[in-house]
């Protein structure tokens, strides 16, 4: 039992049926993320007075991931070309360029969260605020005996073995602001001067890392680019699995194979689509 | 040489269809009819399941905080406290509401609708082999089973399933602390990917397997209707599964999308971040919200177009309105979702835009009932069980569409809003609405799966109990709703009973008379004897399978469409050669037809008549 | 894009390389945009989406082959189109069109 145009395009629509649910999928995915854009609109317009992040994350980074994703979406495009004329081996090596390019975009991603969630925010019992990078902190036991995490914060309490340590005190690489407005949204040019900063735990009010929790800028960030991301690694499985054990195909049923190319290629465009929107308004405004 | 090829070639066909063995036959099938009749019966199943959650909380409503006889024991040994000696507790009450709306709508109605109707009728009524993508198929299905289990597992969770309603409204569904919602969540997520996955499979079934000749206006409407319900579903479905991550996110880690600075539970929520918003989740959600509602109905309408066209053994009345309604009220149904939200301090420039919206689409939806309606006249109807259901669901529908204006209007809907009488409304709509037409799809095309008849007699006892009882069930309640009794209250409204205020020496203007209350017990009995009318149906259903009467061919109704021209049932594959079609889909009583009034769409021979010249 | 011949394969990458470098230039111009001394802070938004409408623009038209895509998919993409702008446009404007409080009288 064989589906008709399942290869072939069928002559009055012109396509053939995996690219056209390709397509139908995309659309629906166009509503997904235009369900993420309308929530970051509303969230960002109905953000209380001074508490919407500016400026937070890296341009450079978010510049490379741009310029990494826009050239895989062409070495995906070569690759189904390379096919279409017959080239094996081109096809090899612009889909292995593409599946490599998935990952650094994957990696500069991971490194990019793994900052966020170092770098801490303290609200002192005053009101007043610490911001910057965990440098360390310090932890006593009952006993009294001090114990220094670098780089690292274990919460208010933690225990190990029969000891449990107490919170003595924060040191942030960072600097003080009086409102949170001075940290979210500082002048255009203004940099913080950046110092290590010790608070005792006396005078914490609330501590945090600048997780998804943090607020609702990075609430959504996380969301947007996280939802984003799977949509890469899915992507790039699908991708290394047509470069790798799917490729046999090639020499059966070259036609069907091109054509698979070209719809999971469509998918990849998709996604970078996406970031192109998520680069600017995450990023630059 | 060539066809002994090709014979030999079916033969290994053939023994491949029986070799599968009982799991790829029947669970892991790819086959579009086995898949179709597995959404059948877990839907059906949790149609019943849906049913009886809100048998319970009728008896809760009726005879607050009286033991429910029979199961209330029941319900304390499974559930435990929330059911402490077979009392439903507020609690309880809210978690039966809010699995209720969700189980009929989401687990219920659109996976027979579309799951099961869809499946097994498009690609036979298209004249294709299978579904365009029957591995992805399967998967839907898969997706949907999984949905329904989590959703079904989250009672049995401590704290029990969520509680804040079908709609899930934030941020009272982040400010109950237990793991119910975050069920629900999980849950949904991979109902909408089932639904994403199977209504891209039927538009491109419908698109790219279309047999020969079947030109686009020679579809049947209900092909039509399948169409255009899954692209609500293709693209307003998204929005709320976006939606549902984010809540998820708000639930698991933490964020305040959806919560408000300076939201206090029982003391301020002193570890969100606050500058959320309630209401993105509102109208993400009924983005996705009302289109459903016609995801809900158009199928239906389908069904009920084939039945009505064949019954009454003439051509539709005015196919081409129909098609291009149908298509009308797809566009429109992504622009009125707001009509929802009128008591959300909404301006008047936007309440305005969505009022208008709201009164234009009742207009595609009057074309359709008008046309159907306009097709009885003159036809010598054959009053069946299938026809009944669907004679029936004409005026039910339009009880459900009528009273559904005073809520597009903002002012009347300010009165109306969370009132039984909105509850009375969709009812009417989607319960003798659309289930009398999943249940008339189901004794017209029972013959077709089974190859016998259900029994007639019994059939006819269902539908007139079931018809009875609906109204019943219904009517008080737009009086209740017009009295203003509100909905989601565990006690029926008694604490606002005019006589209760009075004991206390409260005197309060517009409390609920005892008439209002005692309606309560009234709907209660209806309801029982709503359940009673069911039997006769499942009992029916089962029996026929072995014992109904046999069908006289493979066309008992003496139908035009192609499904009938399959074998019964129809073997793997459909089709026993591939169909070419020559006509348009409903050619009853055709000038000059040979004996037999009907043309089937696959007969070459004949005068050719469109459907929509002769009426 | 049902048809490449090899002999087009030489223009066809061309055209790819073509289309990414108006892409890096797009970028380039939106990260200009977003350090540049323009005050009104809408304006400069403004301008950034439009740079990024235009890179999605050719992303789509030319590397997605929206240019010779069948006309059943560009009714979809259209009505899909329209929805998204609904979705967006009106939950906005919602948010913003909200009564003024008046202080009882």
């Amino acid at each position: 039992m064989e589906i008709p145009y399942a290869v072939k395009p069928r002559p009055d629509t012109g396509v053939y049926n995996a690219k056209l649910g390709m397509w139908l999928f995309l659309a629906s995915e166009v509503m997904l993320f235009g369900g993420l854009f309308s929530a970051y609109i509303l969230l960002r317009v109905g953000a209380p007075e001074g508490t919407w992040t500016q400026g937070l994350l890296d341009i450079r980074l978010g510049t490379i991931n741009t310029v990494i994703l826009a050239f895989s979406a062409v070495t995906t495009l070569l690759a189904w070309a390379a096919c279409k004329v017959r080239d094996f081996g081109k096809f090899k090596m612009w889909h292995g360029l593409t599946i490599l390019l998935a990952l650094v975009f994957l990696g500069i991603k991971s490194y990019e969260y793994r900052d966020k969630f170092s770098h801490f925010q303290i609200r002192k019992a005053d009101g007043t605020y610490v911001d910057g990078h965990i440098a360390g902190s310090k932890y006593v036991d009952a006993a009294g005996q001090e114990r220094e995490i670098h780089h690292g914060f274990r919460g208010k309490t933690f225990t190990e073995g029969e000891k449990e340590f107490t919170l003595a005190s924060v040191t942030l690489n960072g600097y003080e602001a009086e409102t949170l407005k001075e940290i979210n949204q500082p002048e255009r040019g203004h940099k913080h001067e950046h110092k290590d900063i010790t608070v005792p735990a006396a005078e914490i009010k609330k501590i945090g890392n600048y997780g998804p929790a943090h607020n609702t800028f990075t609430a959504i960030y996380f969301t947007m680019t996280g939802l984003h991301a799977l949509h890469i690694l899915g992507g790039v499985l699908v991708i290394a699995y047509f470069w790798g054990p799917g490729s046999k195909m090639w020499h059966t049923e070259p036609d069907r194979f091109t054509n698979r190319i070209e719809v999971s290629g469509l998918f990849w465009h998709f996604v970078d689509l996406v970031w192109i929107f998520l680069f600017p308004i995450l990023y630059l405004t | 040489m060539q066809a002994t090829h090709a014979a030999s070639h079916a033969d290994v066909h053939h023994d491949h269809d029986h070799d599968l063995g009982f799991w790829r036959k029947y669970v892991f099938s790819i086959d579009h009819k086995v898949i179709g009749i597995q959404y059948g019966l877990t839907a059906l199943a949790f149609l019943l399941f849906g049913f009886f959650l809100m048998l319970m909380m009728r008896w809760q409503i009726a005879k607050p905080g009286q033991p429910i006889p029979i199961v209330g024991p029941l319900l304390e040994a499974v559930l435990g406290q929330v059911a402490a000696k077979g009392i439903m507790s507020p609690d309880l009450y809210n978690s039966f509401g809010a699995m209720h709306g969700t189980i009929m709508v989401f687990l219920a109605i659109v996976p027979l609708a579309s799951g099961a109707f869809g499946n097994y009728l498009v690609p036979l009524q298209v004249g294709a082999n299978d579904m365009a993508f029957p591995r992805l198929n399967m998967v839907s299905y898969q997706f949907y089973f999984f949905g329904g289990i989590i959703m079904f597992a989250s009672f049995f969770i401590p704290g029990g399933a969520a509680q804040a309603g079908w709609t899930s409204y934030a941020p009272l569904s982040l400010a109950i602390p237990t793991d119910g919602q975050t069920f629900w969540l999980l849950g949904m997520v991979f109902l909408i990917t089932s639904s994403l996955l199977g209504s891209a499979n039927i538009i491109v079934t419908i698109v790219q397997l279309r047999a020969p000749g079947l030109t686009w206006m020679r579809l049947p409407f209900f092909v039509w209707a399948q169409f255009v319900a899954s692209f609500l579903l293709l693209l307003a479905f998204p929005p709320l599964e976006a939606a549902g991550i984010m809540q998820l996110m708000d639930k698991v880690a933490g964020t305040s999308m959806f919560l408000p600075s300076g939201l206090a539970v029982g003391g301020p929520l002193d570890n969100v971040s606050g500058g959320g918003s309630p209401l993105l989740w509102q109208h993400l959600f009924w983005f996705l919200a009302h289109p459903e509602v016609y995801v809900l109905i158009l199928p239906a309408m389908g069904i009920i177009s084939e039945i009505i066209a064949n019954n009454t053994r003439k051509p539709l009345w005015g196919y081409r309105s129909l098609v291009y309604a149908s298509l009308g009220l797809g566009f429109m149904s992504f622009i009125v979702w707001a009509h929802h939200m009128y008591l959300t301090g909404m301006g008047t420039v936007i309440a305005t835009f969505f009022q208008t919206t709201t009164m234009i689409i009742s207009i595609p939806s009057v074309i359709i009932l008008t046309c159907l309606l306009i097709s009885l006249w003159g036809g010598s109807i054959r009053f069946n069980t299938p026809m009944l259901f669907s004679l029936a669901f004409l005026p039910m529908f339009g009880i459900g569409g009528l009273t559904g204006l005073p809520l597009g209007f903002s002012a009347s809907d300010i009165h109306l809003h969370d009132t039984y009488y909105v509850i009375a409304h969709f009812h009417y709509v989607v319960a003798p609405g659309t289930i009398f037409a999943l249940f008339a799809g189901i004794y017209f095309w029972y013959p077709k799966l089974t190859g016998r008849m259900m029994n007639e007699f019994w059939g006819k006892v269902h539908f007139w109990l079931s018809f009875v009882f609906m109204n019943l069930i219904f009517q008080p309640m737009f009086a209740q709703g017009m009295a203003g009794m509100l909905r989601r209250m565990s006690d029926g409204g008694a604490n606002y009973a005019t006589s209760v205020l009075a004991k206390s020496g409260v005197e309060v203007t517009g409390s609920l008379s005892d008439m209002i209350i005692r309606l309560n017990n009234y709907i209660l009995w209806a309801a029982v004897g709503l359940a009673l009318a069911q039997i006769p149906f499942i009992i029916n259903l089962f029996w026929s399978i072995k014992n109904g009467q046999k069908v006289k061919n493979d066309n008992p109704w003496d139908a035009t469409t192609l499904e009938w021209q399959t074998p019964t049932p129809p073997p793997h594959g459909n089709f026993l050669k591939e169909p070419s079609v020559y006509r348009g889909p409903y050619e009853y009583s055709p000038l000059g037809g040979k004996g037999s009034d009907f043309l089937p769409q696959t007969e070459p021979e004949g005068v050719a008549q469109t459907s929509s010249t002769k009426h | 894009m049902d048809d490449l011949k090899p002999s087009d394969l030489g223009s066809y990458t061309r055209r790819c390389f073509y289309v990414f470098f108006a892409v890096i230039c797009g970028t380039a111009l939106m990260v200009a945009a977003s350090l540049s001394p323009i005050s009104s802070s809408g304006l400069r938004i403004s301008l950034i989406l439009v740079i990024a409408a235009v890179n999605a623009t050719l992303v789509a038209t030319f590397l997605m082959h929206i240019v010779t895509e069948k006309r059943f998919v560009l009714v979809v993409l259209a009505f899909t189109a329209i929805f998204f702008v609904a979705l967006i446009g009106l939950s906005s404007y919602a948010q913003h069109d909200v009564p003024a409080i008046v202080a009882p009288r």
